[in-house]
């Protein structure tokens, strides 16, 4: 809404120093939000006068036809003689009062006017255009051609009210009655402790059997219908200076007379009007629901299939209006500058329209009007008889009509809305002590009627619709109380917890990640299908079964992540662009695995609380989303320098990150080789999780299949992990038990077996273990070799085993016992055999 | 070299003459401190103290003396070899400190140089200043509670009172979720806000609730310098006996100081929000500025546009229609709720420029957040 300063003061008596700076302070303490103060006409000076044209000689041999003319400005060129200009714009004739700006004046835009040579002439001044002057948009593309009865001299920067303040105000939708100028008004007036000129305090005469015949067929769609009409409307009728200049400023383009006056009412008292053409009427004016299928042209010329739902005006020829939104071009008012077509009797429609109906109407056919945004936050239902009048007698004044008699007023029976309240329940919200009497006083401010001692009964004014709970009534008490002057004091919670066992893991493996050298990114949940055939997923792989957008916002990208790496290899391949190309990247976060099971989400009542069949069947409509983590590396893992010679990331780093989320989770993570998309068939490995003594798979690592490092154009050798951190969670072996320390001596023994290339470490390993018996402390691989020594196809394990016992130092043939028991259950088991041997 | 004399002679044994001793002990100093080297002094050693020197010999004839004779040469050739052993030690030391401190000046290494061998990693500024927020709610006595990023349309806006009419349904630029079949009417999107955590809290919990919801949220913005359709919010509600909006602005002004240093504060100003009532906007005071710009023109503030508060985000008074569909007793609790954006938050406390750099996820950008915020 936008509120000129010069508007607004003919409703409240503001001290003449306040700017719309101050006033802007006022109504935001008030809970208005003025968004921002527009100066009009900042540095315009004069001389800007009315001239009449004398004589216009055309000049011949440019470009574009250019105007020679002389101009009478009266005494305010100081000579008195004609003003000599030439003029680019052809709208005007010989006698036309235009607007005229002599040299020495400045225009908005710091534009200094003086004489100057131009096309062959010399041009004292200039003919201006609203443009020029800054006036907005006048619905002429050239100079402003004013009445004939403006005065020549006269000061146009005062006719024109060219200087002022315009208050910019977003209106929120609990407040529609700010969306007028008496809403803004009485704001205004509570917010200063001044007096409100009501506007909509007029005098109106009572319904008739007379006016225009109105039937509402449906009274909860349409509660109230005022119908006046006026006749005798002179065609060549035009809306005066001030009219068009306020509906400028507020943001709109002057068209007609009787457009204009409904405009100006509407953003005078917050009531949208329509005026039909009373000849183009057929019969009744009606309101019903459309019939489905029933087809309208609106006023913009769109032809419209209406819904059974929409609310329509009609006469007998059917729907001439989607009421509250826009009127059919049927019965549209005709302005044909004075022409025999020009409509000379209109009938004034005022009505209160349903807000959701028209809200859903505005919806369904994507058009939202002046009109539908009133009605939508709710219009003042007694404020359109006053609005009726007030239109009437607007087009009595400025376009010589006549108003009839008759005076359709059709409402339906709605008593007025009365809560109850504690009188001390605005205190006990706001944790502050007003008072009864401040709390009675500032509601009827607000416009209601107070009764009641300690239980107060407030019946709220018909232009809050918002105002309907006990809540609604503390807030205009604390706001006009202003929210400044609220204490400041803390509740006190009862004891916590802190985090969650899930929440501290989280934090950890975002802490563990990124001490071991990876740089958390987090990316876009959006992905193409696509991405999966570039990764090789099979057909049947779950990772393609996705959610998906009904509007995303880009079409290459409808579909919801089922897992993190498309993301983050994303982000990888953006690093690497921008010249960083070694890198380590993490994101922890949600994926969406739909279960292709879900049924549309219930909507249960929310006047109690769902029962608990009712949120078992929300939370079946959504799709899994599990906590996933991810790592993917390229480049140096270590960089070269001073120390030695660096090395490249590797698988091993991937399933590495995997084993630190592990560790971090308490859980045992068990490696196997996979084959797997998108890893490389044979750097790939499965991460297994202990849980309950079963394995669960949570993810996998390695490094990428080459096809898809090309795919996703990716530098070579790129390696990746990715684990359920959710599932990892839930295999956390619980508190640690802290071991036993023995202090007596450690007993070495370091042992090669050799087997064949095929026979995984980790089962070697489990086998000497195993095999070692209790006396084990530790095992460590520490070399891998093979070569022609080991034979083809064999491979050398070099392991160091300590021995040690809890209560005694193990003598030498103890701890060789145990490794020969060692050794023999790795034969067993992968057919190992000692080096050497 | 003279051997034991067989006579018994005393004025005969010239080894033990009181000058021959002196020279004796003078040869030996003068050998070891002439010696350069511990090795050279080792030679020395052996001339001048083994068994076989001089002042050895000479400690052998005295047994040859007459008794009277004997204390008054063994006193003599005692003190000279005292002397000497004493004098070897001296040097001895003196040349191994030469050594060490050799050694240790060629050991010495440039201790400047970098050791950048697996750079740093960071985590996410983003991640990092929410969790912050949650270790002053948790701190306080409040939960953390999550919920899902698809959710169901009920919990996002039906619970809070924004029906399927409410304006603010319209306005809320929601990506909708298509159902199993492809259509579009699933009763699913992708959450808008933080809010439906509310609603979960208070139907998973018996009051007293207090919690904070930090997550993520969507909105059909494209991404430009200050929009990203992927965002970030914190959410926190109370409900309790007797809560109010006193409590919420202290809890408020809790919050800005814990983040941003002593002195801080909030502003409330009326607004409208579906799910609080009464609602307000809040404000803090410019971090950047500290309110210094106002009606300053020779010290503009970019952050504030010199107004000296920056806009935070929204809260208020939990709409009692909110409690309702919770099953909460809206005679008995209230509560307050708020919930902000964190890139805002980020951009203004880091000065960020450019809501881009926070998703495209530069390792330039991340790294020198380090672990914490």
């Amino acid at each position: 809404m936008r509120v000129p300063l010069s508007w607004l003061r003919e409703y409240v008596d503001l001290p003449e120093t306040e700017t719309g700076r101050d006033v802007q302070a006022r109504l935001i303490s008030a809970g208005l939000e003025v968004e921002t103060v527009e100066q009009l006409g900042t540095g315009l000076k004069g001389p800007l006068v009315v001239g009449r044209v004398l004589t216009i000689e055309e000049l011949e041999g440019f470009k574009k036809p250019i105007r020679f003319c002389t101009v009478d400005v009266g005494a305010a060129n100081g000579t008195g003689e004609p003003q000599e200009i030439v003029c680019g714009a052809r709208n005007f004739a010989v006698g036309d009062k235009v607007v005229v700006v002599l040299p020495g004046a400045v225009l908005p835009g710091d534009f200094a006017i003086s004489a100057r040579k131009t096309y062959g002439k010399t041009s004292h001044g200039m003919i201006c255009s609203g443009d020029e002057l800054g006036m907005g948009d006048d619905g002429t593309d050239g100079i402003i051609v004013l009445p004939p009865e403006t005065e020549v001299g006269t000061d146009a920067i005062e006719l024109l009210e060219l200087v002022d303040e315009v208050l910019d105000i977003a209106v929120t939708p609990d407040r529609g009655y700010c969306l007028s100028m008496r809403g803004v008004a009485r704001e205004t007036a509570t917010a200063y402790g001044l007096a409100l000129r009501d506007p909509a305090l007029l005098d109106v005469p009572a319904p008739n059997a007379y006016g225009h015949p109105v039937a509402v067929a449906d009274p909860v769609g349409c509660d109230r219908f005022t119908a006046r009409t006026v006749v005798g409307l002179e065609p060549e009728a035009r809306s005066p200076i001030w009219l068009k200049r306020r509906l400028q400023k507020a943001g709109m383009r002057p068209i007609s007379l009787a457009v204009d006056v409904t405009n100006y009412v509407m953003l005078e008292l917050g009531q949208p009007l329509h005026a039909y053409d009373r000849t183009l009427v057929q019969g009744p004016i009606g309101v019903r629901r459309a019939e489905q299928g029933e087809k309208l042209t609106t006023l913009d010329g769109t032809t419209r299939v209406l819904d059974a739902e929409d609310l329509v005006i009609t006469d007998d020829r059917g729907p001439i209006g989607l009421a509250g939104v826009m009127g059919g071009a049927d019965t549209e008012i005709a302005d044909h500058e004075g022409t025999a077509g020009a409509t000379t009797e209109v009938v004034i429609e005022a009505a209160h329209f349903d807000p959701v109906a028209v809200a859903r109407a505005a919806r369904r056919h994507r058009l939202s009007s002046e009109a539908s945004r009133r009605f939508e936050r709710g219009v003042d239902p007694e404020a359109a008889a006053a609005a009726a009048q007030r239109t009437v007698d607007l087009l009595v004044l400025l376009a010589g009509g006549t108003a009839e008699g008759g005076v359709t007023q059709i409402t339906a029976p709605t008593a007025p809305r009365t809560i109850t309240m504690p009188a001390d329940h605005p205190d006990r919200v706001a944790g502050l002590g007003y008072g009864r009497a401040t709390v009675v006083r500032r509601l009827q401010e607000v416009g209601c009627d107070v009764q009641g001692q300690d239980e107060l009964a407030v019946t709220v004014p018909s232009w809050r619709p918002d105002l309907a709970t006990p809540n609604d009534l503390a807030e205009e008490v604390i706001r006009l109380e202003g929210y400044e002057n609220l204490p400041s004091t803390l509740p006190t919670p009862p004891p916590g917890r802190g985090l969650t066992a899930r929440q501290r893991l989280h934090r950890r493996a975002g802490r563990a990640l990124a001490g071991a050298g990876y740089v958390e990114a987090p990316n876009y949940p959006f992905l193409g299908e696509e991405v999966f055939d570039r990764l090789g997923l099979e057909a049947d792989d779950a990772r393609r079964r996705v959610v998906t957008l009904v509007n995303p916002l880009s079409d290459e990208e409808p579909a919801l992540r089922t897992t993190l790496l498309p993301g983050l290899l994303g982000a990888l391949r953006r690093n690497d662009g921008r010249g960083s190309h070694d890198l380590a990247l993490f994101e922890t976060g949600l994926v969406f695995r739909p279960t292709g099971e879900e049924r549309r989400a219930p909507l249960p009542s929310v006047d109690r609380r769902p029962t608990a069949a009712e949120i078992a069947e929300l939370d079946a409509a959504l799709p899994q989303q599990p906590r996933r983590a991810a790592v993917v590396l390229a480049g140096a893992r270590e960089q070269d320098g001073w120390w030695g010679a660096g090395r490249p990331a590797d698988w091993a780093d991937a399933v590495e990150a995997g084993r630190l989320l592990a560790r971090e989770a308490g859980a045992e993570l068990v490696v196997r080789a996979d084959r797997h998309a998108p890893w490389h068939p044979g750097r790939c490995a499965a991460l297994y999780a202990v849980r309950g003594g079963e394995e669960v798979l949570v993810g996998h690592a390695g490094e990428l299949h080459p096809r898809v490092v090309k795919a996703l154009h990716l530098p070579e050798r790129t390696c990746a992990m990715e684990l359920d951190l959710d599932l990892l969670e839930s295999a956390s072996g619980g508190a640690v038990r802290a071991p036993g320390i023995s202090t007596f001596p450690v007993a070495t023994q370091d042992v090669a077996l050799v087997v064949a290339d095929e026979v995984p470490a980790a089962d070697v390993e489990a086998a000497l273990r195993e095999g070692a018996g209790p006396l084990l402390e530790s095992l460590r691989l520490f070399d891998v070799f093979t070569g022609e020594q080991i034979g083809e196809g064999r491979k050398s394990l070099a392991y160091a085993l300590r021995f040690r016992a809890a209560d005694r130092t193990l003598t030498v043939d103890e701890a060789s016992a145990a490794r020969d028991a060692a050794v023999a259950l790795a034969a067993e088991r992968t057919g190992a055999s000692l080096r050497g041997a | 070299m003279s051997a034991p004399n067989k006579s018994y002679d005393p004025v005969e044994v010239e080894a033990l003459k009181p000058e021959e001793i002196e020279r004796m002990r003078d040869e030996a100093l003068a050998a070891f401190a002439a010696a350069d080297s511990l090795d050279a002094l080792a030679h020395a050693k052996t001339a001048h103290t083994g068994g076989t020197s001089p002042l050895s010999l000479a400690n052998r004839e005295i047994g040859a003396l007459p008794p009277h004779a004997k204390a008054e040469a063994g006193k003599r050739v005692g003190q000279a070899r005292g002397a000497v052993s004493k004098a070897l030690a001296a040097r001895q030391a003196e040349l191994e400190a030469e050594r060490d401190a050799r050694v240790l000046v060629e050991e010495a290494v440039d201790v400047t140089l970098p050791y950048d061998r697996v750079p740093a990693g960071a985590r996410h500024p983003l991640t990092t200043l929410m969790e912050r927020i949650e270790d002053i709610f948790t701190a306080m006595g409040y939960e953390v509670a999550e919920g899902p990023q698809a959710e169901a349309e009920w919990f996002n806006f039906d619970a809070l009172n924004i029906g399927p009419d409410h304006p603010a349904r319209g306005e809320a630029d929601t990506f909708f979720v298509k159902d199993a079949r492809g259509g579009a009417d699933s009763g699913v999107v992708l959450r808008t806000h933080t809010s439906p955590v509310q609603a979960r809290s208070l139907l998973d919990r018996e009051p007293p609730v207090y919690v904070v919801c930090p997550g993520r949220v969507y909105r059909t913005d494209e991404l430009d310098a200050t929009h990203t359709p992927v965002f970030h919010q914190v959410e926190l509600l109370a409900v309790d006996e007797g809560l109010t909006m006193a409590d919420l602005k202290g809890t408020l002004d809790h919050m800005v100081q814990a983040l941003f240093g002593e002195g801080m504060k909030t502003r409330l100003r009326p607004n409208f929000f579906p799910f609080t009532e009464p609602s307000a906007e809040m404000d803090m005071v410019c971090y950047v500025c500290r309110g210094e710009s106002v009606g300053n023109p020779d010290r503009p503030c970019r952050t504030c546009s010199s107004e000296g508060w920056i806009e935070l985000g929204g809260c208020g008074m939990v709409n009692p229609k909110v409690l309702v569909a919770c099953g909460v007793d809206p005679e008995r609790y209230s509560g307050f709720a708020f919930g902000f954006g964190i890139e805002r938050m980020l951009m203004f406390r880091h000065n960020v420029e450019d809501m881009r750099d926070m998703v495209e996820g530069d390792v330039r950008f991340t790294r020198p957040f380090g672990m914490e915020i």
